[in-house]
């Protein structure tokens, strides 16, 4: 008897504060149809609260540049969260400058939709798009690079600006994740866009693109990037890359020279040895057909017994340094590691090129 | 029926009989969640608010349900909705009350101070394994305390664990800066100051006796 009495009497009890808790889920938990104002009524939109911003714009296709899956450590999806978004939390203050907290500066993955909310989104990113494609060719540029182009299929076109990125979709055992990487097709070249993709050793994206096969679907969402380049011909355009940072460099030369044959254009690129080198026979001819465009290849490391090198050699800042005269207006555009971004930073600063014009993208 | 007023019991919690320096329960958060003030208030404000309204709902579950009818015969007090003694189950039934409690907490704070909520992290759904709240509940029906004393000593005794759990942070917070010898760097001086901290509270022992 006694024992019927406790079960019954713990099930009893069990049961009421069971229901209980969904009573209070229900009032607690549910945050109603939310209104989410983009750019002040340039996009409405209403949905479902208690989800991250990140999440909801994913499903209403804006696509926020995300390299983690919203886990809150990379640092790419801060947009300005106007009004709506409840205080900074510790989780993104790592990731948030002082300024930046100032200036409403959120990351979308960690804001929580909990009231109406309103953000502001460049326009660029209001364009982006998500990529179906078909892998075209996959060929080997060195013993660690590969050139990856893929055709469009939906949408089949792509409007870029020379030197911005996409996002690739690569599998993973926690789901998908997204990787950046720089567009090398020139802007011109709509259907398809071309890759450049170092395989990095245990890396996510690398990997699976080194490994795609001709005809294969690969997903893609872009473009991303604020590289802008200057429309003014008189000014010269400097390219500076090292390792994979090649391929903006590739789009921006391509596409500036089917807009302007003229134009003067220095790239420099910076390798360590002769197996490193590639894409120079390509650039060698473009310079021909214009005389304007300068090639240096550097490398950086000893030449090996028996290799044969005319071009420069030295770390990529030093050629810099002694082929640019000072007092010209130039552009420039840096790619590569960030001690070689900020070697070449500062001679580009010393030959009077102003800060606002140096774009740069570290890898 | 002990006949020490509820305000007595209240101060006696927090001073003499704290719950943490002199019973050494809920240690485990204690130690872990000591790194600085505002996380520790925090964690001591949840605590405190968890350990009065568990002490009240597990008094009415007590002598509501689980009581015999003789015993509640004897103690003067209404007869409980089952006769049978069910004492027996008080363990398991306070456990499912304050983890069911804790939840609601849960939610609610998340829902009321996101900001509280990622401070307190791991350590809000923890507060269900606390044993110093569950110590609470026991502590108030061994002591046989009447309703309005048992919500004084929960009181007390989680508004203790919180004054227990804010000194050793703000001492914590001073010692990052002190040269301390390297085997006992982190917890193994934490637990040192600690036992210094419960010898300074003995000073109190003997004012009054609420055991």
């Amino acid at each position: 008897m006694i024992y019927v009495l406790s079960v019954i009497s713990f099930a009893g009890l069990t049961v009421a504060l069971a229901a209980m808790l969904m009573v209070a889920e229900r009032l607690l938990i549910n945050y109603g149809i939310c209104k989410l104002d983009i750019n002040a009524g340039e996009k409405p939109l209403e949905l479902e609260g208690g989800q991250t911003l990140l999440a909801s714009l994913y499903a209403n296709e804006i696509f926020i540049p995300s390299a983690c899956g919203g886990q809150g450590t990379c640092g790419h999806c801060k947009i300005t969260v106007m009004s709506g978004g409840g205080p900074v939390l510790p989780t993104e203050t790592p990731l948030l400058t002082r300024k930046e907290i100032r200036s409403k500066i959120r990351l979308a993955c960690q804001v929580k939709i909990r009231e109406d909310i309103y953000v502001r989104i460049p326009t660029d990113l209001l364009n982006v798009r998500m990529f179906t494609s078909k892998v075209e060719s996959s060929v080997e540029l060195t013993y660690d690079m590969k050139e990856i182009c893929l055709r469009l299929e939906d949408p089949a076109e792509i409007s870029q600006r020379p030197g911005q990125y996409v996002q690739v979709q690569a599998p993973s055992p926690e789901g998908p994740v997204f990787r950046a990487y720089s567009i090398s097709s020139p802007v011109y070249e709509q259907n398809i866009v071309q890759l450049v993709v170092r395989l990095i050793p245990g890396g996510i994206g690398s990997t699976y693109l080194h490994n795609v096969q001709p005809g294969d679907t690969v997903n893609f969402t872009g473009p991303y990037g604020e590289f802008w380049l200057n429309e003014d011909p008189s000014v010269e355009i400097v390219c500076v890359g090292g390792g994979c940072g090649m391929a903006p460099m590739r789009d921006i030369i391509l596409s500036l020279y089917d807009k302007w044959p003229e134009r003067v254009c220095w790239l420099f690129f910076g390798c360590r040895t002769t197996r490193d080198v590639f894409y120079l026979e390509q650039f060698e001819e473009l310079a021909k057909k214009h005389p304007n465009l300068h090639v240096m290849y550097a490398l950086s490391d000893e030449l090996a017994e028996g290799e044969k090198w005319d071009g420069e050699t030295g770390f990529i800042h030093l050629s810099a340094d002694k082929h640019l005269e000072p007092g010209v207006k130039r552009q420039a555009f840096l790619c590569g590691p960030p001690l070689m971004i900020e070697a070449v930073t500062r001679v580009l600063l010393e030959k009077g090129i102003a800060s606002e014009d140096i774009f740069y993208d570290e890898f | 029926m002990s006949e020490t007023s509820a305000f007595v019991i209240f101060f006696a919690a927090i001073f003499i009989n704290n719950i943490l320096l002199t019973n050494f329960l809920g240690l485990c958060s204690f130690i872990a969640c000591s790194g600085q003030i505002r996380t520790s208030i925090g964690l001591g404000t949840a605590v405190t608010f968890v350990m009065i309204t568990t002490t009240a709902i597990n008094y009415a579950v007590y002598y509501g349900i689980l009581i015999s009818a003789e015993e509640a015969a004897e103690l003067g007090r209404a007869a409980p909705l089952i006769s049978a003694d069910l004492t027996h189950l008080q363990f398991i039934v306070f456990i499912a009350v304050i983890a069911a409690f804790v939840q609601l907490v849960e939610m609610f704070v998340e829902r009321f101070s996101p900001r509280l909520y990622f401070a307190l992290g791991i350590f809000l759904p923890l507060i269900t394994v606390n044993c110093a709240i569950l110590g609470a509940s026991l502590f108030m029906i061994i002591r046989k305390y009447s309703f309005i004393q048992s919500v004084g000593f929960g009181f007390g005794a989680g508004l203790g664990w919180a004054v227990a759990i804010v000194l050793l942070a703000g001492l914590r917070q001073k010692m990052r800066y002190s040269n301390i010898p390297e085997p006992f760097q982190g917890v193994p001086i934490a637990m040192v100051v600690t036992g210094v901290l419960a010898m300074a509270f003995m000073g109190f022992a003997g004012m009054v006796s609420i055991q």
